[in-house]
């Protein structure tokens, strides 16, 4: 009996190994120091600016090895750091605030490899260093502003019906309270609201001997609020990210009211939990010069005025009319005045806020405006033992503060434009951020950052390294026993067990999946376990050939009766990496994954690839003795 | 070259009685120590914030300490983190009102001594800080921050404990299905064995039970399995092809004919395993351990627990017949 491959295995072993060798290589060349140039806000890198690019680096003596522009942006590579650095520091100067200039590493993939769409590894934060972020919005809020929203609707709605009411109010609570001057006309304003505004419940009740309705929102109307808030702060979160520079983020929704943010290479995370979180936007007003500061402050509020106060705490009274907000801005920029050389934000308004600012300072020379500077600051209610207190429905209850201060109340001098200036900020710090907010817009709602994983660059440079080194030392001492143990058999072993190594990595490059610290452990494991269906194929072949088979049959009965156990193990494994990967958060996920292409690829290699090695060596001829 | 001579006779049903003793004195400890001590769960399911700090110059605990305890931070746990210059600081979720903001305030109060603050650094470098000398490497290096909300702490402890039971009932299912309802129960109570004990050892150990603890339990429990079924895999077979012998006899003779391979898998397994708890570095050693523990007590159990079972569940030869086994899978086709 001959042990022979028909050739159609061959060629499937073939079609598996040469692409998974091909798409494996690309992890084999470094990263080269890069930069990437990003457009702000809509504003797009053509080729003419890549051109305009070129010649500005050329005129500092500066040469990218290579270049790429795609949707991301346009990519330069450079020979050193130095370069690098030299580059992003000209084109940063050259290229103004309408673009973000970041340091980046770039593959260093080869041309004739980048043509088949090959690419390294994805690596997690784990590894290249970077923030994760685990952001809530606050539903809660959303619910209150649309009732808020709907509030005004409603007395709207019932004053064009003729129906008075006594009162339409929002309760603390959730939900929306009608009392009607006149109680006949219950039914009435029951129907007006439900055919008018659909996205609410109307219900009667009777408080305090009058009936009244109870308005709430519907389940539908909830659904939909809940998504249009998450889908407006992934957009507002994006814009932030973008104006930050932050280079290949991830911003996703999970769930229902989550939103992950992933930057990887972040060195700042603090500044990136004050500008995802804020809520800052300004509103401006004119000053109320007719009425009395004191008179104000002794509790004899104008109506139509407000009393705020300075950042240095003095009083001022403002009316209460707002001109024009950040919703107003389309772009803003923090610089140093030239004169006072305190900080300042630039900026500029659309042309509803140019007009109006036009028209007010006309009408206004010598009289003072002022800046308010506006910020919801939210904090989940806790007890006293740190627990967050928790609403009907699950959801944590908040503290919120609001925080108004004039930042600036300057004499109207001229007439303005759409561009004027905000002066009196504490710092550059404070200066870009809020311009950055500015620039990015608001969020819907507040979001609470629940969940951070942060990774410093060397602390990620270090789990790369002794990952790596793990891998190969547990290989090396993997090949070593096989060898000595099995002799030639632990050979083919060998090679088979380094096959699964190229495929796993060609895998998870070919698919695009994160490798991360556990994924890496996961492909240690894989490399120890997947000797085993080696393992038992060869010591099946010794017992055959214990019971006085011819070597050739041993081989084969091997092979056939090994399978089965083989197949029956390895599928109760991949049953537990599934389960894994379906619970799995993060890094977890990234374990499961591993595994579970490590159980498929070593499957075919262990079976397949070493059958295939065996007949080739023993398969052709007569043979008298096997050495195993 | 083998380790062990040809044919083995080792008598192992023969001391199951023994080893189900051993087993229920290791799990009753385990469980008392779990009952009296628990487990010294990490934040990923409490909740809480973790900073990892590397030093230039070593560091005393003493030191950071104060520094923390003068800017407020009271409930903070130090330690060091595998040498004198890398620190943990653990905080439990407090009553402060920005509880994101923690890790970047304890990062401050770290740095004030050295009058730093970070600067853009390269990636894959060390980071990189302007003090009154300049720019230059941070003496207070922020290797890691791990923050966890406690709305998230507590859907990790439930997904964790319930992923454990889908894994469970999935493997019960499978077995059943290619074995026999017996064979599934033996598969399991060896599961929930080794995870019990592995669970043990990190309770009386107080070894901190993290995230990636738990996902190594997972993993010890498709490695375990993944022996049991190869024992009973030939305990199947040996059912329908030795003539002579009692249930017993034959599960004895199985065990013997799978001890080679079950002792070598553990062996390649353990040597990749050490590895990784060596050189793999701190973060994930937790992770290695379990797997270590897990691996050591599913070799056993695959042998001692697992087929004991299956014996004392009254499994006989008629139950395994050829005929009976064509049916069933003739059930499971198509």
């Amino acid at each position: 009996m001959l042990n022979h491959y028909p050739w159609w295995k061959w060629a499937v072993i073939a079609l598996v190994i040469v692409p998974g060798v091909f798409y494996a290589l690309p992890n084999l060349f470094g990263d080269d120091p890069g930069v990437q140039i990003r457009g702000i806000r809509g504003a797009s890198i053509e080729s003419n600016d890549f051109d305009r690019v070129r010649t500005m680096l050329s005129a500092e003596g500066l040469d990218p090895k290579g270049a790429t522009l795609d949707e991301n942006g346009l990519r330069l590579r450079f020979v050193s750091p130095e370069q690098q650095l030299k580059a992003r520091d000209v084109l940063q100067k050259e290229l103004g605030t309408q673009y973000t200039v970041a340091l980046t590493l770039l593959p260093d993939t080869p041309t004739w490899l980048r043509l088949v769409q090959a690419r390294p590894m994805h690596l997690g934060l784990d590894l290249r260093g970077g923030v994760h972020f685990l952001m809530e919005v606050d539903m809660a809020s959303v619910f209150r502003l649309a009732e808020e929203r709907y509030v005004m609707d409603i007395r709207a709605r019932l004053r064009e019906e003729k129906i008075r009411y006594e009162g339409v109010r929002r309760i603390p609570d959730g939900g929306i309270e009608v009392q009607l001057r006149d109680a006949d006309q219950i039914d009435l304003a029951q129907k007006t609201i439900r055919r008018q505004l659909r996205g609410l419940q109307v219900e009667q009740t009777t408080r305090n001997d009058t009936v009244v309705l109870v308005i709430s929102l519907s389940e539908a109307e909830r659904q939909e609020l809940s998504k249009f808030a998450l889908e407006q702060n992934i957009t507002a979160l994006r814009n932030r990210i973008d104006a930050r520079g932050n280079k290949e983020p991830i911003v996703q929704r999970q769930g229902d009211r989550r939103i992950v943010v992933q930057l990887p290479g972040e060195q700042d995370p603090a500044s990136a939990k004050r500008i995802l979180g804020s809520t800052a936007t300004i509103e401006t007003m004119l000053v109320d010069e007719d009425h009395n500061l004191e008179v104000a402050v002794a509790g004899k509020v104008p109506p139509g005025s407000k009393l705020y106060r300075l950042r240095d705490g003095r009083p001022i009274l403002l009316k209460k009319q707002v001109l024009y907000s950040g919703d107003n801005i389309i772009n803003a920029a923090a610089s140093i005045d030239s004169q006072s050389g305190g900080p300042i934000v630039s900026i500029t308004l659309d042309a509803m806020g140019a007009r109006i600012n036009k028209r007010v300072t006309g009408d206004n020379i010598n009289k003072r405006m002022a800046v308010v500077y506006i910020e919801t600051r939210s904090s989940v209610k806790t007890d006293a033992e740190g627990r967050p207190i928790l609403d009907d429905d699950g959801n944590a209850l908040r503290i919120k503060r609001r925080i108004e201060e004039v930042i600036t109340a300057p004499y109207i001098r001229d007439q303005l434009g759409k561009r004027f200036q905000i002066e009196g900020l504490d710092s550059v710090v404070e200066a870009s951020e809020l311009a950055l907010v500015l620039k990015a817009g608001s969020l819907a709602a507040p979001v609470d950052i629940i969940e951070e994983r942060t990774v410093g660059p060397s602390l990620g440079q270090a789990n790369i390294d002794r990952g790596f080194l793990s891998v190969m030392i547990g290989f090396a001492l993997v090949l070593v026993f096989m060898a000595f143990y099995y002799r030639v058999f632990g050979l083919f072993a060998n090679v088979a067990l380094a096959l699964n190594l190229v495929l796993i990595v060609a895998v998870l490059s070919i698919t695009g999946a994160t490798l991360t610290l556990p994924g890496v452990a996961g492909i240690v494991l894989t490399v120890g376990m997947a000797v085993d269906a080696n393992v038992l194929i060869f010591e099946r072949i010794r017992e055959e050939l214990r019971n006085a088979n011819s070597p050739q049959a041993s081989i084969h009965s091997g092979y056939e009766k090994a399978f089965s156990t083989i197949v029956d193990a390895n599928i109760t494994t991949l049953i537990a990496a599934i389960v894994l990967f379906n619970f799995g958060t993060g890094p977890i996920k990234g374990f499961a994954v591993t595994l579970i292409i490590g159980i498929i690829t070593s499957l075919f290699t262990a079976i397949f690839v070493t059958r295939g090695v065996v007949n080739l060596v023993y398969g052709g001829r007569r043979l008298h003795e096997l050495r195993i | 070259m083998e380790f062990l001579k040809r044919d083995t006779q080792f008598d192992f049903l023969g001391k199951r009685r023994l080893a189900g003793m051993i087993s229920l004195a290791l799990i009753a400890v385990g469980i008392a120590s779990l009952l009296v001590r628990g487990l010294n769960f990490g934040i990923d399911f409490t909740g809480g914030t973790l900073v990892e700090v590397s030093y230039k110059d070593s560091v005393t605990v003493e030191r950071v300490r104060e520094q923390l305890k003068s800017a407020q931070f009271d409930g903070a746990r130090i330690q060091y983190f595998g040498t004198s210059r890398d620190i943990l600081v653990r905080l439990p979720v407090g009553t402060v009102e920005n509880s994101a903001g923690i890790s970047s305030e304890i990062m401050e109060t770290l740095r004030l001594p050295y009058l730093e603050t970070v600067a853009e650094s390269p990636q894959g470098g060390v980071q990189q800080c302007v003090s009154e000398l300049g720019l230059g490497e941070c003496k207070v290096q922020m290797r890691r921050v791990e923050f966890v909300g406690p709305q998230v702490g507590g859907e990790l402890t439930e997904k964790g404990g319930l992923a454990m039971i889908y894994a469970l009932i999935g493997i019960l299912i499978y077995v059943a299905w290619r074995f026999e309802w017996r064979f599934a129960v033996g598969a399991v109570a060896a599961l929930v064995h080794d995870v019990l004990i592995t669970i043990s050892i990190f309770s009386l150990f107080g070894l901190e039970f993290s995230l990636p603890v738990l996902a190594a339990l997972l993993a010890v429990i498709g490695y375990s399995l993944n022996d049991t079924i190869v024992v009973f895999d030939r305990m199947r077979e040996n059912f329908r092809k030795m003539r002579k012998g009692g249930a017993l006899e034959v599960m004895n003779s199985s065990l013997n004919q799978t001890l080679r391979r079950t002792i070598l898998t553990s062996l390649t397994t353990l040597l990749v395993v050490v590895t990784l708890l060596l050189i793999g570095g701190e973060v994930i050693k937790g992770f290695s351990f379990a797997l270590f523990i897990g691996i050591l007590v599913g070799t056993y159990s695959s042998i001692f627990i697992a087929s004991p079972v299956v014996l004392g569940l009254g499994i006989s030869r008629e139950d395994m017949l050829p005929v009976q086994k064509e049916e069933a899978e003739a059930d499971g086709l198509p």
